[in-house]
């Protein structure tokens, strides 16, 4: 009660300041608004803006050694890396890559998010479980599966267990033929990332309202198989998509278990890992790794822009 | 809403009770709690892999056949990890912590603030400036690590604190995140504190902060692990072994010659173990977090 009261008692009060606000606050509010993002934006512009662009320029120049250099070659550097096999198979590469791991996590973590949300005790627990691998980091990772899991030799845990049944060691990461290094890689990536992406899906299971099942069940709608496919999977569009494209930009930032898997190796190498090696390998040849920074950018551009619009992506911001 | 809600939950189960009983859902039950139970062990493999390993002697792990656990468990490996002069194991934890540490403080004030200027200070260009953020968003930081060095290497800034920090302090992603949930965040309380005679960083320090602690504890713990575990960036910038950090070093000891598999599995171990302890004790409000945020990304 005497809260609105004094709230009553002072309304007139902020009335009259609001009405001469706009046109003592104009300055103000633009001063404001600087001193809050103009930190962050000067920053963008050297730390981003600057970067992209000098590397735009390095590109057109024979840049070796050096981050200040004076021969022009025009397109000669684009036209190396295009031409030079190592960059387009790491695309290749790439594509193999993507192309395997974004269906297979997306699958795994909404399978584990369904087990999860059924279980009715022990839930937290089993949801740690799935989640604490997100603590650990790729190099870590790298280092337990190269030098315990597939490891190549005996004592390695898969070629101990392929022991027990009769199968010979298997050289997981050294020979490119078969090409056991993808099993490697793939299982990696799912145990580390999995987890992350179940915790998304659990929070979108829990948001589905109980009533549209009840309705289902009344229009003889099956537990199971029907209602996961007319009713969970359809409610959970939204989140399959911002999951598909985190999966997408995680898999272009792929870096850290390629280089600590298969180092100095010719064969698995994704973009990033090519990239690296041309500029700042041997040769350190900043002006062949500018353009093909500056080649893959456009690429990750285009297909954003392009998954943007056949997935509906920034719908949800028109309205903003 | 608060009347009806626990009306639900009354009912519900009274209707769920007579299915559970049946037998096609206790097969299911067990199935279900079967297959959970095969997915976790398989989940928690690499982790007691990391322990055994860390407290066995390399003899142990290297043997003819399978030890699922160490007959002696080796502590020693600890100092013995610290003083062996090859790699300044030490050195790089102190690195990540002061790196990981300046990294999250950075990002949460730079990022905050613009998310919080782009989202409630009306400035006619504001719309412009913000598709500048937006546009940085698509290109991942990742395929800008050439450039990027490039420009900290003229600076001057390879193997310093400085080019370990400052450039990834600058976050569009962070920035976007804010700004979505300043633009949530309810309006009466800022005009109340107007009308109190704050300004805009008065509303924004005594008001806004302090009602928004959940969200900057939960970005603040993704910005520390992302920092923390991060690798491309610092072994661009990481040239000399004094500024290794964690991961950089763990990675050194991959390509080395030779192999203290002891050693090196007790580095690992270190490496993780704040954070899995971060995990195990902040579980149920990571997880919070994450949905939220990773949702609005």
């Amino acid at each position: 009660m005497s809260t609105t009261t004094t709230r009553d008692a002072t309304r007139p009060a902020p009335a009259k300041v609001s009405k001469t606000k706009p046109r003592r606050g104009v300055r103000g509010t633009t001063f404001n608004f600087w001193l809050f993002t103009g930190p962050f934006l000067i920053g963008l512009l050297i730390f981003v803006y600057i970067p992209i662009l000098w590397s735009a320029w390095l590109s057109f120049y024979e840049a070796r050694y050096t981050v200040t250099p004076d021969k022009f070659v025009g397109f000669d550097n684009y036209e190396y890396m295009l031409t030079n096999g190592d960059f387009v198979r790491s695309l290749g590469t790439f594509s193999v890559f993507a192309a395997i791991v974004v269906p297979v996590t997306w699958a795994l973590s909404l399978g584990l998010a369904l087990m999860v949300h059924r279980l009715r005790f022990m839930k937290a627990f089993f949801r740690s479980v799935f989640f604490l691998p997100t603590a650990v980091s790729f190099v870590a990772a790298s280092l337990i599966w190269k030098m315990s899991i597939f490891s190549g030799v005996r004592f390695g845990l898969m070629n101990t267990v392929l022991d027990w049944v009769g199968i010979e060691n298997v050289a997981w990461l050294a020979d490119p033929n078969p090409p056991w290094y993808w099993l490697v890689i793939l299982t990696l990536r799912l145990w580390l990332q999995s987890g992350f992406y179940m915790i998304l899906f659990l929070a979108a299971l829990q948001n589905i309202p109980p009533s549209l099942y009840e309705a289902a069940a009344i229009d003889g709608a099956k537990p199971g198989w029907q209602t996961f496919w007319y009713i969970t999977l359809p409610q959970l569009r939204a989140t399959s998509t911002a999951v598909i494209l985190l999966l997408l930009v995680a898999a272009y930032q792929a870096f850290d278990e390629f280089f600590n898997l298969l180092p100095k190796t010719t064969w698995g190498r994704p973009p990033l890992v090519e990239l690296y090696y041309t500029a700042l390998g041997d040769s350190q040849d900043y002006g062949a790794g500018s353009a093909g920074a500056m080649i893959l950018t456009v690429l990750i551009c285009t297909v954003t822009l392009l998954q943007g619009r056949f997935m509906g992506l920034g719908r949800g911001d028109e309205n903003k | 809403m608060t009347t009806t809600t626990p009306e639900i939950e009354k009912t519900a189960p009274r209707a769920d009770k007579p299915q559970r009983i049946k037998r096609g859902n206790v097969i299911g039950n067990t199935g279900l709690y079967i297959a959970t139970g095969v997915a976790a062990f398989l989940f928690l493999v690499p982790f007691y892999l990391i322990v055994r390993n860390a407290l066995s002697t390399d003899a142990e792990i290297t043997g003819e056949t399978w030890k699922f656990f160490p007959t002696d468990i080796q502590w020693g490996n600890v100092s013995e990890l610290f003083s062996d002069n090859t790699v300044p194991y030490a050195t790089s934890l102190w690195n990540s912590t002061v790196v990981g540490v300046a990294h999250t403080v950075g990002v949460l004030l730079v990022c905050s603030l613009a998310g919080y200027g782009l989202a409630r200070i009306p400035y006619k260009h504001a719309n412009k400036i913000f598709y500048l953020v937006l546009v940085t968003l698509m290109v991942p930081a990742a395929v800008t690590f050439v450039p990027s060095f490039v420009l900290v290497s003229s600076l001057g800034w390879v193997s310093s604190f400085r080019g370990l920090i400052i450039p990834g302090l600058f976050s569009g992603f962070t920035c976007f995140l804010f700004r979505q949930y300043f633009l949530g965040f309810p309006k009466e309380l800022e005009e109340a504190a107007r009308v109190d005679g704050l300004g805009y960083w008065g509303a924004y320090w005594r008001v806004v902060v302090p009602n928004s602690l959940n969200f900057f504890a939960a970005i603040a713990t993704i910005t520390f692990i992302q920092g923390w575990n991060a690798f491309l960036w610092p072994l661009v910038i990481g040239q000399d072994q004094e500024a290794w950090t964690v991961q950089v070093a763990l990675s050194s000891y991959m390509t080395n010659q030779t192999v203290n598999f002891h050693l090196i599995f007790m580095a690992t171990a270190i490496s993780i173990l704040p954070l899995v302890l971060v995990f195990l004790f902040l579980q149920r409000w990571l997880v919070q977090g994450v949905a939220q945020t990773g949702i609005k990304g």
